[in-house]
């Protein structure tokens, strides 16, 4: 009996114990999207960023809302996501610091193959998105308040047409973040709107083709900000900015613009000098 | 084995007017008693008259609703009592380990623990089944266990509840060996038993109880050969076997063997 | 079907490299579950006991918290350990959100009710049986309660053996206060939920099997000890 409990406690005390490098480690805390994180991008830029500076980057990857709350609570040291409106509002609140520029990535409209809205083509994602409503075929929406689905969402206000009110019959939404969201595309089929990263990633596409690219409005800006110290006394301000100083610096946007998935560039940087 | 505390001895045992009640009905009614040290008392009666309540009265497990029930020792007689009941309850570890514990319990050394373990296993005749688990043995074999275990702390009183009503002959025999010793080794024994064969074998003196009720309390020989109270007479005859509240059976002919409560 | 197929070939894969990132996941998987499970067994297994062998004001509404918190869902405990623990929140001084001892404390918060309300049932049920010797013995409930607990062990290791399940198992509770935090709080159902998030189903199959393995070579290990000394639980 008595051995059974000091085993117990050995245990407990093990495992509370930090890992053996992790007292001695530099690193912060960057919040970002879930998209970004499952593009790749990170595994590929953030070593370089480490072998340059030896701090560590440890990444915490949910959606844009949650992202956001999560810097608000100081729980983050850098934010790195991709809704303007909701990055200005972070710094003029005061939670962060300053908005820098990093890069942009762009959106697609990708749907079945056998397209019954017949967008196919369309160069226009607007004349896509309400041809798709006008015929009510499925399209499923991320719906879980990311960038990606605030994006959606203003381009079907350009519409006019109000695709909420028609959610739970051909209008999805998913509440899930942009992987599952284009597993239940694949599966329904259904059309969807995904960043290019991660649909160039995806490996489950099943019956769904890329429909909609290239229109302006599918530009998708990152900025990066530094939480501000003043509000968060805690945060490591030296880290962090040291991060976005690089990541703005010529060799962070060329190592961006080095990125590939499948041989094509996914990410354009676009720092200002 | 560490000497007690204080050596005196806890009896008499005295009870005045002492009374238990449960949901409203007096169960104990009463009492006024004293119990001597030196001999074997056989409590008997029909079922439910509220022997086994008595015995745990005066054992403490249960207060008195009215009246008082005094050792000698004002405290810690506790230490020097011990009980055992119609079932007995083993711990699930080795025959020699429930012994261990209770010898634990009552701050024992480990040195005289071991010693005291061997003389109480070989006196019961369980040595050799020592390192099994108590509860894989039979019942008259935990019986017997649980009367090494009460004898290992050696108690002043030793209160047994109907001890053999669950047991064959051949371990009632046994066990009533056992009673013996323990009590020639000087423990006061204080039994309940519904067997009246088991009544004469043992007691010295008989407390006759009835609804609650002591009638009768007189040395063995006068109680068996001349029973001063009519009931008791009746119970001695084979009538009065069970009682319930409210109505007052009474029932021809012998109680049948063994039977249990 | 190719799923199922592709998904084993995965996990073989994943086994037979000793992928490293797996030993990784895998070792801090074990070490948060474990963990917490004998946390949670330290507060639960006296927790019960005392509430199956004490009356106290309030002892019926601890009686039954303990059993519907035995449901609670490991998204909902996620969510208050991380208000809790969050800089915004109570605790943030510590500093303790995205760290495997934030995943350690959502799940003993998971566990602990589950030990407590299988350690109180035992121990009322010996408790009925043992009482009135125990304390002819001179054992009242309190200095009862290690005996009855050793008393209990089988049932009781069950009890445990459940909360590991609970605690492996889940997943809701381990993403929002850990993060998945690549090489510092990335466990073994987090990885899944993120290969599913990818696509890649097969490797997430994969990781699940291995997962299953693992919970199962624990159980049986468990049993084994059980069936060898049965002869204790008569």
């Amino acid at each position: 009996m008595k051995r059974v409990i000091l085993m117990a406690l050995m245990t407990t005390v093990i495992g509370l114990l930090p890992g053996p490098a992790l007292a001695a480690e530099k690193f912060f805390t960057l919040v970002g999207t879930t998209s970004t994180d499952n593009s790749g991008l990170y595994e590929k830029i953030l070593p370089l960023f480490t072998a340059r500076t030896g701090i560590k980057v440890r990444v915490v990857s949910v959606g844009t809302g949650r992202a956001i709350n999560i810097a608000k609570n100081g729980d983050a040291d850098v934010l790195l996501v991709h809704h303007k409106t909701s990055e200005e509002k972070f710094v003029a609140e005061g939670y962060g610091l300053k908005r820098y520029d990093v890069m942009y990535n762009d959106f697609i409209i990708v749907g079945p193959e056998n397209d019954p809205a017949n967008i196919l083509g369309l160069k226009s994602v607007v004349d896509g998105l309400a041809q798709i409503a006008a015929t009510k075929s499925f399209f499923v929406s991320r719906g879980d308040d990311s960038g990606t689905h605030k994006k959606e969402l203003s381009i079907w206000k350009m519409t006019g047409i109000d695709a909420a009110k028609a959610s739970g019959t051909w209008y999805r939404e998913a509440g899930a973040g942009m992987g599952a969201t284009l597993n239940t595309a694949s599966a329904m089929p259904a059309y969807t709107f995904s960043d290019r990263g991660t649909w160039l990633k995806f490996e489950n596409r099943g019956g769904l083709r890329l429909m909609t690219e290239s229109d302006p409005l599918l530009l998708n800006p990152y900025g990066v900000i530094l939480i501000n110290p003043k509000r968060h006394p805690h945060v490591k301000a030296k880290m962090g900015q040291a991060f976005i100083d690089w990541i703005t610096s010529p060799e962070g946007q060329a190592a961006i613009k080095a990125y590939r998935i499948n041989g094509r560039q996914a990410f354009f940087p676009n720092a200002k000098e | 084995m560490t000497a007690p505390l204080d050596d005196t001895s806890i009896l008499p045992l005295e009870l005045a007017d002492v009374s238990f009640a449960a949901g409203g009905n007096r169960l104990i009614k009463d009492v006024t008693l004293r119990f001597e040290p030196g001999l074997k008392t056989v409590m008997i009666g029909p079922n439910g008259a509220g022997k086994s309540l008595f015995l745990r009265l005066c054992h403490g497990l249960l207060h008195p609703t009215q009246g008082s029930i005094r050792w000698q020792q004002e405290t810690g007689a506790e230490r020097h009592q011990a009980m055992v009941f119609q079932r007995p309850v083993m711990l699930r570890r080795s025959v020699a380990a429930n012994i261990d514990y209770a010898l634990k319990l009552r701050q024992v050394s480990r040195r005289d623990r071991g010693d005291i373990i061997d003389r109480v296993l070989h006196q019961t005749g369980l040595r050799r089944l020592a390192d099994q688990p108590a509860r894989v043995l039979s019942i008259g074999e935990q019986q017997k266990l649980a009367l090494a275990r009460a004898w290992a702390l050696k108690p002043q009183v030793l209160f047994l509840d109907e001890p053999t009503a669950s047991l064959d002959p051949a371990a009632t025999h046994s066990v009533e060996e056992i009673i013996a010793a323990i009590h020639d080794a000087d423990t006061r024994i204080i039994m309940t038993t519904h067997d009246l064969g088991q009544a004469r074998r043992i007691a010295d003196e008989v407390l006759f109880i009835n609804r609650g009720r002591i009638l009768e309390a007189a040395p063995a020989d006068r109680f068996f050969n001349a029973p001063e109270n009519d009931l008791a007479q009746a119970f001695l005859r084979g009538e009065l076997l069970w009682w319930n509240k409210g109505q007052d059976n009474r029932r021809q002919g012998m109680p049948p063997k063994g039977e249990n409560q | 079907m190719t799923d199922f197929s592709d998904a084993f070939a995965a996990a073989i894969g994943l086994v037979l490299g000793l992928d490293t990132s797996l030993t990784e996941i895998v070792g801090l998987s074990l070490r948060v579950s474990l963990t917490a499970v004998a946390i949670a067994t330290f507060i639960g297994l006296p927790v019960g006991a005392a509430i199956a062998l004490f009356r106290f004001p309030g002892r019926f509404f601890f009686v039954v918290a303990t059993n519907a918190l035995m449901g609670m869902p490991p998204v909902v405990v996620g969510l208050i350990v991380y208000l809790l623990l969050s800089r915004a929140g109570p605790f943030g001084v510590f500093g303790l959100l995205f760290t495997p001892t934030a995943m350690i404390v959502a799940q003993v918060l998971l566990v602990t009710p589950i030990i407590a309300a299988l350690t109180r049932q035992v121990i009322e049920d010996l408790w009925i049986e043992y009482e009135e010797q125990m304390r002819s013995l001179g054992a009242g409930p309190g200095r009862a309660v290690p005996a009855l607990l050793w008393d209990g062990r089988f049932t009781l290791i069950t009890a445990i053996l459940a909360g590991f399940g609970r605690a492996s198992a889940e997943v809701g509770a381990v993403m929002i206060v850990g993060g998945n935090i690549d090489h510092v709080t990335r466990v073994m159902t987090t990885s899944i939920a993120l290969e599913v998030s990818k696509g890649n189903l097969a490797l997430a199959l994969g990781l699940g099997m291995i997962l299953l393995v693992l919970s199962a070579s624990i159980n049986a290990a468990a049993y084994l000890i059980q069936h060898n000394t049965k002869r204790w639980h008569a």
